[in-house]
């Protein structure tokens, strides 16, 4: 399918994950294709980079569950920076390993999963709701039950990809891609390049198939798909494109990177 | 030849390190990435480094395992670690803010977000370090408590924070109720200075020692190897 395709399934209120981590591979394709729809009010759940930053400028969160949102080459965000600063969204501030184990936790069908995170820190002050477990057995520790992170839609990028749904990583780092398609009710899987299934075994080894068909709802053919961000081994991050976002003022960057033009 | 100070942060912040085995050393930031592939190249020689993205380097950075961030936070659940993070505020008990300044419903400031700062805190040892002393990051209270400190951990069994080194000095909580204690000055720097810089009262030993000289071969090292296009300058001025 198309990348406009994929996210005329998205609709208006969903919860949203979006894999990649800061700025690599983050699925931009899907995501400026979701920012040409009126699609708004969504939560989004992301250890977040750009994709956070565009759909906070273009005022489409409702909420966001992040860890963080950085460029990571530019430490602070500066659309999520405006946008939390003028509180225009709600925020679930989550430590990197609670967002990590909530992924796990819908994945698994688990309604929560105990994490040694959390306890002592103000992430229990600002997130009133979560509730703490004290282990069953003799040593009685107590850990913050991080409750599931169930998505109804999961939107990320992968080197390759076969018709059926099936991805394959290319790069160093899986970040949770897996786990983001697993927690979604349906996932979106664009890719540099649409393969045939058995050309698969040539691109790398059997441990970089990492989506599998079963958790894949549409996939799309977007080279590039990842720009600006980093999507190695095909390509880096283009620091120059990204510097542009960063300095440019939404509207104005908006006009160009929405139709293509630039970036 | 002299060690300028940001050398002396560079040998302040590979001592974290020191008998450290067999764990990952996770820097943030330039200074303390110098310092601990100094301590793996002397006195830390079983120490993991990272090349910052997913892999396991070795101190010429050839890449001896894999590291993706799901492993990464392994390591830090299995206490197979001790980083050394950034701070945007500090307090006097080791509580760590990088998420936002002011208040947290409409902060003034947004910085990154508590990160890993939560589980790190609670499961493996966790220095600070902070290149540039001043009250504005030394406050008597953080606006958001993202690494936890002595007095929020409630006594949590695998909490440690060994050391805080900035510009000026290192810091430790050697004290009976683990305030922050001033440890070492650097060379140059004075008791007064640190005071000065610092939002809240430190516990000042009546001797204060020097933090140690470097090594000449410590000093080639840093020079010739580890930094040779002189980037600690541009972190650490002086």
């Amino acid at each position: 399918m198309t990348a406009d395709e994929a996210v005329s399934r998205l609709e208006s209120g969903m919860t949203l994950g979006i894999g990649g981590w800061g700025s690599r591979r983050k699925p931009m394709e899907l995501v400026r294709a979701l920012l040409r729809t009126g699609v708004t009010d969504l939560t989004v759940v992301s250890y977040g980079g750009p994709d956070v930053g565009m759909l906070a400028a273009a005022g489409r969160l409702r909420a966001l569950v992040a860890p963080f949102v950085t460029l990571d080459s530019i430490p602070l965000e500066p659309n999520y920076r405006a946008a939390r600063e003028s509180g225009a969204f709600d925020l679930t501030e989550i430590d990197e390993a609670m967002f990590m184990w909530g992924l796990h936790a819908a994945a698994n069908r688990l309604p929560f999963l105990p994490v040694r995170a959390g306890l002592g820190s103000d992430v229990m002050r600002v997130n009133p709701g979560l509730r703490t477990v004290t282990s069953p057995y003799d040593d009685g520790e107590t850990f913050v039950a991080v409750p599931a992170l169930r998505l109804d839609a999961a939107l990320v990028h992968v080197n390759r990809a076969d018709r059926r749904g099936n991805g394959q990583y290319l790069g160093p780092d899986p970040y949770f891609d897996d786990l983001f398609c697993e927690a979604a009710d349906a996932a979106y899987v664009s890719c540099e390049r649409i393969v045939e299934t058995a050309e698969f075994a040539k691109e790398g080894p059997p441990q970089s198939l990492l989506l599998k068909r079963h958790v894949v709802t549409g996939v799309v053919e977007a080279p590039g798909g990842a720009h600006f961000t980093s999507c190695v081994p095909d390509y880096g991050r283009d620091e120059d494109a990204q510097r542009a976002y960063a300095t440019t003022p939404w509207p104005e960057f908006a006009a160009q990177y929405l139709d293509g033009r630039t970036a | 030849m002299t060690a300028t100070r940001a050398e002396y942060c560079v040998i302040a912040c590979a001592e974290a390190w020191r008998d450290a085995g067999e764990i990952l050393a996770s820097p943030m930031g330039l200074i303390p990435s110098v310092g601990a592939r100094l301590a793996r190249l002397t006195f830390a020689p079983d120490l993991l480094l990272t090349d910052g993205e997913a892999m396991i380097v070795d101190a010429e950075g050839t890449a001896e395992g894999w590291l993706p961030y799901r492993q990464h936070l392994a390591f830090v659940t299995g206490g197979r670690r001790h980083v050394m993070m950034g701070a945007g505020q500090i307090d006097r008990y080791g509580n760590q803010n990088i998420s936002c300044i002011g208040d947290w419903e409409r902060p003034k400031r947004q910085l990154l977000g508590v990160r890993g700062a939560p589980v790190n805190t609670l499961n493996n040892p966790t220095s600070y370090w902070v290149p540039k002393h001043s009250r504005r990051v030394f406050v008597e209270k953080v606006d958001m408590v993202c690494g936890v400190g002595y007095d929020h951990a409630a006594g949590a069994r695998h909490h440690r924070i060994p050391r805080v080194v900035s510009d000026l000095g290192v810091f430790d909580f050697a004290t009976p109720d683990h305030s922050m204690r001033l440890a070492s000055l650097h060379p140059g720097v004075t008791v007064e200075q640190v005071t000065q810089a610092t939002g809240f009262a430190l516990t000042i030993p009546s001797e204060v020692p020097c933090t140690r000289e470097p090594t000449p071969q410590e000093l080639k090292l840093i020079r010739e190897v580890l930094d040779p296009a002189g980037a600690r300058a541009r972190e650490v001025a002086v």
